[in-house]
């Protein structure tokens, strides 16, 4: 059990940490488009070569055989050019990015000289590196998650810790819309309010607009969890021996019954993140959310919407498998968090 | 038992056999004028599938506006006049000659005589004239009408003896042979009733019973299984003989299978359950020849297609409209030299590379290379330099900031949109070729992916965009249909739409020229009227052209006679021809 804990506490971190510097451990910039590579496969890493064994790696580059008077599909057209090879170097200046989005540098955790191209994931369509864009993407789509998971749960608990502590009319009227929001069949109601914003928004505004509007909705679930612990501690006797003694309203709620709350909160927290990922992606999937050419795990995605791409290319599945990763890592925490918490309270 | 079981089956199978027996091609009658296709050779029997994006809609040819209904009814139907799919010609169908007066202004036909509906009741001048009633009727509203209504007046046809009729113009009009194609003839005696009684939009629906469906087309109404597919069968009186003078079709019958999407169509080729697919993407194109041997097909590349697809900057005017901030960007789109330097900054060598996979063309006109009679190959085809854009952009007053951000003369960033839709995602990559490209200049450009419906609507009605991906065009070789973009008045003059005179010189002569060339019937001097209108086109750019995919089709390699072609329908133009080729070809190994 311990060392489950730590071990998916490390790659929690991990996970967030490699998100978080995504500049840096990205080889290249998501956007720049190499024309002459569309559809490239991953790069193999070499060790061997004709010569024998060597410690640092390296890699050739992608040639294509298209184009001429042979036109034909690019799969499977690529072909190691093996006149020349490329260590990978590590440490390297690339093109620059805001390290943290403050500070601007350049160095990159790992690159090869040019003209060559370590594309470890592969590229998509318009030759753009799919490692840099699944990291950089992955900050979008993660950061878009955390953000709307902290909204709904801020909400959710203002509104729960009302509802629970004051009771009678308020309590109903606000479990009374909780009601109302928890029958919204939100896919379609995100949907409907995305068309109704304006066009063409930044990428900033766009990632406030969609975490706003998924958090506001997701705000109920967690408001009833709240409500229900509050509606219990509030009675326990040595809350009402405090308020016997004086206690304020506040301070009732802050020393004793808000506290109650976090292990619901937490819990919810892990098993909401994962779930607004995923609402990100389904409304950038769909063309809603983040726009071309900034990257997020649902935009690159779509373009797995058409059959042909979908069988052919397969390493364009590489931000399906982060999502995968991610939300198992998330819930396996909720679970831990579940199980802490109910032999806590028995 | 197992004895009982297997006759049973034999029992089984042969009834099936007789009820699914086609009918038999009738032997020519005396005096019927039957059209003799010299090259054209195959067998009997055998059926064929094809998978279809969604269900038809009716079989009504007069009604009819969506492309699924028209490929069903197409097969059922026939016309007086045909253009050739494959020589882009016209040449005589149930009208076996026709007469040009001097003027351009009257055309006499001479009806073949003899012939019959698929139903067996003789056709001959008095269904032409109801045919003709029909699409000229207001009150029917068929999307044929606007053609046979020049200047504001109809076409006068009138009957000179039972096989003669005449068709007087209000004025010269090039090329008014081609009308007649897509003009479907009716049976008088099975819709006038209909038509009296005035509910003939409700005639044939899907569900009419299919002895009361006739037509002059290679096949006939057999079946209509609601969600599924229609069955067309063997028309037994077709009005076509092979070399060997055996009545055509060859075929049996023809079933369209409602399958849905594109992708949907092709994995059901792949599957072997439908033999003909046609308007394929080039990745699809590309995946299907991989799996060519497996699925035994035949695939064809038939070249770069008659459509063009372009960025359209929104030039409309705004006054009236709350749209302040796109009317700030239009002193951009409106001035030539901001136009020319986007055009000179798109990389259309790599969309042709990545967009269509190679399998395209890339654009500089209106007129692509797949149109061969009505290219103007003097239009220079410039390749991409960003320097040329900088300094046409300098030239007009443009500037850079520190951070490589254009900015026009009043210092404003330069920043727009692109429209497109977000069920075509060959525009949509191409727009993102296009941000990147416009990059370079230091121009922000955002992609806006929209519903379909959305879209049209914005560029229709709302004037609410910026600049819009768009593709037009295809429908047939000639010019004529292309009047609706350059006359000023078009409907689908997108850049400005609705003008109430010429808003530049440039379109003015535009507008006169495409008028001038329609009532011109010489070929050359037409030729010369439009290569001097593609050059205003060129030069003025009203739209960025980019590209234009070529036409990919395939057939199971057991249908004979497969010729695709550049003019819709691409593949089942020739569907009487078509046939099954007999095992040998399956046993040689194909499979």
């Amino acid at each position: 059990m311990r060392t489950r804990t730590a071990i998916l506490v490390v790659l929690l971190a991990g996970l967030h940490l490699v998100l978080l510097f995504a500049g840096f451990f990205a080889p290249y910039d998501p956007t720049t488009q190499n024309r002459e590579l569309p559809y490239a496969p991953p790069t193999r890493v070499h060790f061997k070569d004709s010569v024998g064994f060597h410690l640092r790696p390296f890699v050739y580059v992608w040639t294509s055989g298209l184009g001429g008077d042979q036109p034909d599909s690019y799969q499977g057209s690529y072909q190691e050019d093996r006149s020349h090879e490329y260590p990978v170097q590590f440490f390297v200046s690339g093109t620059s990015y805001k390290f943290l989005g403050i500070y601007e540098t350049g160095t990159h955790l790992f690159g090869v000289a040019e003209p060559g191209k370590v594309l470890l994931f592969g590229t998509d369509g318009y030759g753009r590196d799919e490692l840099s864009r699944v990291l950089v993407g992955g900050q979008i789509s993660v950061a878009a998650g955390i953000t709307a998971t902290f909204i709904a749960l801020l909400a959710g608990s203002i509104l729960g810790v009302i509802a629970g502590y004051y009771g009678r009319w308020i309590d109903e009227s606000l479990m009374g819309i909780t009601e109302l929001f928890l029958s919204l069949p939100w896919l379609y109601f995100l949907l409907g309010v995305r068309a109704f914003l304006p066009l063409h928004l930044s990428t900033i505004r766009t990632f406030f607009l969609l975490t706003g509007v998924i958090g506001l909705i997701g705000w109920a679930r967690p408001a009833r969890l709240v409500r229900g612990v509050v509606l219990s501690a509030r009675n326990r006797n040595y809350v009402l021996a405090s308020r016997g003694f004086g206690g304020s309203d506040f301070y009732l709620l802050r020393r004793h019954i808000l506290p109650e709350t976090f292990g619901v909160l937490l819990t919810q927290a892990a098993l909401l993140v994962p779930r607004y990922i995923a609402a990100e992606v389904t409304l950038s999937f769909f063309g809603l959310g983040v726009n071309e050419p900034v990257p997020s795990w649902g935009n690159m995605l779509s373009t797995l919407q058409q059959y042909s791409v979908l069988v052919s290319y397969g390493w364009l599945l590489a931000p399906a498998c982060a999502l995968v990763v991610t939300s198992v890592i998330y819930s396996s925490i909720a679970d831990i968090f579940h199980s802490r918490l109910k032999s806590y309270s028995t | 038992m197992k004895v009982i079981a297997r006759l049973t089956l034999h029992v089984c199978l042969l009834a099936g056999a007789c009820f699914a027996a086609a009918p038999i091609p009738e032997a020519a009658s005396p005096g019927e004028e039957i059209a003799r296709m010299a090259d054209v050779s195959g067998h009997y029997g055998g059926h064929l599938t094809i998978g279809q994006r969604a269900e038809p809609r009716t079989l009504n040819p007069v009604t009819a506006t969506d492309a699924v209904s028209r490929e069903v009814i197409g097969r059922l139907m026939g016309d007086l006049i045909e253009i050739n799919r494959s020589s882009q010609q016209t040449e005589p169908a149930l009208a076996k000659s026709w007469k040009i007066s001097p003027d351009g202004r009257t055309f006499t036909l001479q009806l073949r005589k003899g012939i019959r509906f698929s139903d067996g009741h003789p056709f001959d001048a008095d269904d032409v004239l109801f045919s003709f009633n029909v699409y000229m009727d207001e009150a029917v509203d068929s999307p044929q009408r606007d053609l046979l209504i020049i200047d504001g007046k109809p076409i006068l046809v009138t009957k000179l003896d039972q096989y003669t009729v005449r068709f007087a113009l209000p004025r010269p009009y090039a090329a008014a042979e081609r009308l007649f194609d897509g003009l479907a003839m009716l049976p008088k005696h099975l819709l006038e009733k209909q038509y009296h009684e005035g509910h003939f939009a409700q005639a044939w629906s899907l569900n009419v019973q299919a002895s009361e469906v006739a037509g002059l087309g290679p096949f006939r109404l057999k079946q209509y299984v609601p969600g599924q597919r229609v069955v067309v069968e063997r028309n037994p009186y077709y009005w076509k003989v092979d070399q060997k003078n055996q009545r055509l079709p060859y075929l049996d019958e023809l079933v369209f299978l409602f399958v849905g999407t594109e992708d949907a169509q092709v994995m059901r080729f792949e599957a072997g359950e439908t033999d003909i697919i046609s308007r394929l993407s080039s990745e699809n194109y590309n995946l299907l020849s991989r799996e060519k041997s497996r699925v035994g097909s035949q695939l064809a590349d038939i070249g770069p297609s008659l459509e063009y697809n372009f960025l359209v900057f929104n030039l409309n005017d705004l006054s009236g409209k709350k749209l302040n901030e796109v009317a700030g960007k239009q002193a951009w789109f409106s001035d030539l030299k901001f136009r020319q330097a986007i055009s000179a900054a798109v990389d259309r060598e790599s969309i042709v590379r990545l967009v269509y996979g190679t399998r395209g063309a890339a654009l500089w006109g209106n007129v692509g290379p797949g149109n061969k009679l009505w290219i103007n190959q003097t239009i220079p085809h410039p390749s991409r330099s960003v320097e040329t854009a900088r300094q046409l952009l300098k030239a007009a007053g443009y500037s850079w900031n520190a951070a490589g951000q254009l900015l026009d003369a009043t210092r404003q960033p330069v920043e727009f949109s692109i429209i497109t839709s977000s069920s075509n995602s060959q525009r949509m990559k191409m727009a993102i070729l296009l941000q990147d490209d416009l990059s370079h200049l230091g121009m922000q450009v955002h992609v806006v992916p929209l519903e379909f419906r959305a879209m049209i609507d914005r560029v229709f009605q709302s004037f609410d965009y910026d600049a819009a991906m768009m593709g037009l065009g295809g429908g047939d070789a000639d010019p004529n249909p292309e009047m609706n973009v350059w006359a000023f008045s078009g409907t689908s003059h997108l850049w400005h739409l609705g003008e109430t005179k010429p808003a530049t010189d440039w379109e003015r002569e535009l507008d006169q020229l495409m008028q001038q060339q329609m009532v011109t019937l010489d070929y050359a001097k037409r030729k010369q009227l439009y290569d001097r209108a593609q050059q205003l086109i060129a030069e003025n750019l009203p739209f960025i052209f980019l590209g234009t995919p070529n036409i990919l089709a395939g057939a199971n390699a057991r249908v004979g006679n497969f010729h695709p072609a550049l003019l819709d329908p691409y593949t089942l133009w020739n569907a009487d021809e078509l046939y099954v080729r007999g095992p040998g070809l399956e046993n040689a190994g194909v499979r």
